[in-house]
């Protein structure tokens, strides 16, 4: 009977109609398009926004990612915008008022071979020069960190070491959305689902004024296009190419258990990375499908494969069921690092390309580009990863640290 | 998993193949001619189209040779299989009919 169900709970923002302009239009309702719009009202005091999306709020990668956050990066650039990000990620549950389960319980990058110890302790040492809390830990501190890690010498791929970086950890990706979005709300911004951005709108003078959507049509001051896995579909109606190919990236989840799994476990050379989620069930993935792909979704093999992976590193999860698999569309450059600043057509502002990784990336992410949108000029931090660089050569190449591990 | 087939040895898995991305770029004729923003699009950019693209495969389980797919990046369907060097098979459609009638 309808009169004996509970009543809707109170919704978290409104659901207005578009006005018909706003100074500024996001694009996409992941993340990243949230946090820029937040931070717009926020840092700057510009609050009439609108974020545009296709789907529902968050039903991109925003709530298909593993929800790994960490800031170890190699390179001086990344580090810096993804430490950024953990900061902010230290003081947004308190500053949103919301608590989306942040657990800063560390992560391992294991290695397995002479080269993987190598790089790893490369990177604490360019990590700890860059203000990075990050150790290195031998087989039995593996151990004692994370008992239930396989660390018998006699496995075909014995753990030589690991990187550990305490700070790092997860959260509840949904929730995150949710706490952004609450907030933009609070600010004024206008959150508008079911509307997909279909055309731009542009002047005389070539510049985008505008944008056509599955709602009408919408004047804008600037479009900032937060639209991840679909951003070659915008930029192409456009003529704008971008170095981005389009990918199905897998992960899965076992049942509930009890906890067993304290911290986070990342391996490259195995090819799979674990986590326990505060519910209990694990959440594992790996890498990405290797073709380009839109129907977030992608082929079994790589579940299997990534199974395997776990069981060798966790015979403890012998027994386990796998209980959901799904895909995204991740974005992916030449160099694994993010697009982030001005185009060649004005008023279009551009953020994609976070491919496996831009989770932990969200509050930064939208920090600086907020500021580069208010601005009309790349944020310091986002400077290095202007589209530019597949020009002048200077990449920022992450392969390393985020090809498996996200 | 994907079912394609070898224009060599039929259908098999997928995992027997190593993707290669877009098909029919061309190596630029004079690199020195070319400025670096277009050395760096020939390098880094490739098409990322929702739909219909042409694309290589390579049989790394078998003949071990390169060959094209056209396949639909959202769906699958493949509709075309070529071996490396033949142009894209233009799709039966009415409006092309008409121009070759
Ligand atoms: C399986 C998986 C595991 C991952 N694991 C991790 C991890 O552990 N740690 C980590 O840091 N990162 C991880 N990532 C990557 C991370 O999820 C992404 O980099 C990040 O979510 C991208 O930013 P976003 O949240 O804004 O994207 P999305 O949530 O994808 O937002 C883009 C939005 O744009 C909308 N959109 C697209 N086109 C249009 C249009 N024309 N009009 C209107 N709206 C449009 C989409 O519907 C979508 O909602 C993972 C990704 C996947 C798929
Ligand atoms: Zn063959």
């Amino acid at each position: 009977m309808p009169d004996q169900l509970p009543e809707h709970p109170d919704w978290l923002w409104r659901t207005p109609d578009p006005k018909p302009s706003y100074d500024v239009v996001v694009v996409g309702a992941g993340g990243h398009g949230l946090a820029t719009a937040y931070y717009l009202a926020r840092n700057h005091g510009i609050s009439n926004v609108a974020v545009l999306e296709r789907g529902w709020l968050a039903g991109g990668n925003m709530a298909r990612n593993t929800t790994i956050i960490r800031s170890n990066y190699l390179c001086e650039e990344s580090a810096a915008i993804y430490e950024h990000a953990l900061k902010l990620w230290e003081g947004l549950p308190e500053e949103l008022e919301y608590d989306f389960l942040f657990s800063q319980r560390g992560v391992l990058n294991l290695a397995h071979t002479l080269q993987d110890v190598r790089e790893g302790t490369r990177r604490v040492g360019a990590n700890r020069l860059g203000g990075v809390d990050a150790e290195w830990l031998d087989p039995d501190e593996v151990r004692a960190f994370c008992p239930i890690v396989n660390t018998s010498p006699d496995v075909r791929y014995p753990v030589l070491g690991a990187t550990l970086q305490p700070r790092a950890g997860i959260a509840k990706h949904d929730h995150v959305a949710w706490a952004l979005a609450r907030k933009a709300d609070e600010h004024g911004v206008d959150l508008i689902q079911n509307c997909e951005v279909t055309g731009f709108v542009r002047d005389g003078g070539g510049r985008v004024v505008g944008v056509e959507t599955t709602r009408g049509r919408i004047g804008a001051g600037r479009v900032a296009l937060a639209a991840a896995g679909h951003t070659s579909t915008l930029t192409d109606l456009l003529g704008l190419r971008l170095p981005i190919q389009s990918h199905p990236l897998q992960a899965l989840v076992s049942e509930l258990l009890e906890p067993v799994h304290p911290t986070v476990v990342m391996s490259n050379h195995v090819h799979v990375y674990v986590s326990q989620a505060h519910k209990g069930e694990l959440v594992m993935g790996a890498g990405i499908d290797s073709y380009n792909g839109y129907g977030q979704r992608g082929s079994f093999h790589q579940i299997e494969h990534q199974m395997a992976a776990a069981l060798e590193l966790f015979p403890i999860f012998a027994r386990a069921h796998v209980l959901r698999t799904w895909g995204g569309i991740v974005d992916v450059t030449p160099d694994a690092s993010p697009i982030i600043g001005l185009t060649p057509v004005e008023n279009l502002y551009l953020n994609c390309g976070w491919g496996t990784g831009g989770f932990k990336a969200t509050p930064a992410s939208g920090w600086v580009y907020a500021d580069t949108i208010a601005h009309g000029r790349p944020h310091q931090l986002a400077a290095p990863f202007a589209l530019e660089r597949f020009a002048t050569g200077a990449l920022i190449d992450e392969h390393g640290a985020a090809a498996v591990a996200h | 998993m994907l079912l394609i087939a070898c224009p060599w040895c039929g259908e098999r898995d997928e995992t027997e193949y190593h993707y290669g991305g877009q098909a029919h770029v061309a190596h630029p004729a004079d690199p020195h001619a070319l400025s670096d923003a277009e050395w760096g699009a020939y390098l880094f950019v490739r098409d990322n189209p929702k739909g219909e693209f042409a694309e290589r495969w390579m049989h790394a389980a078998g003949c071990r040779r390169w060959f094209n797919v056209v396949r639909h990046t959202v769906t699958h369907d493949i509709s075309a299989v070529y071996p490396a060097g033949q142009p894209r098979p233009v799709p039966p459609s009415d409006e092309h009919s008409e121009v070759t009638a």
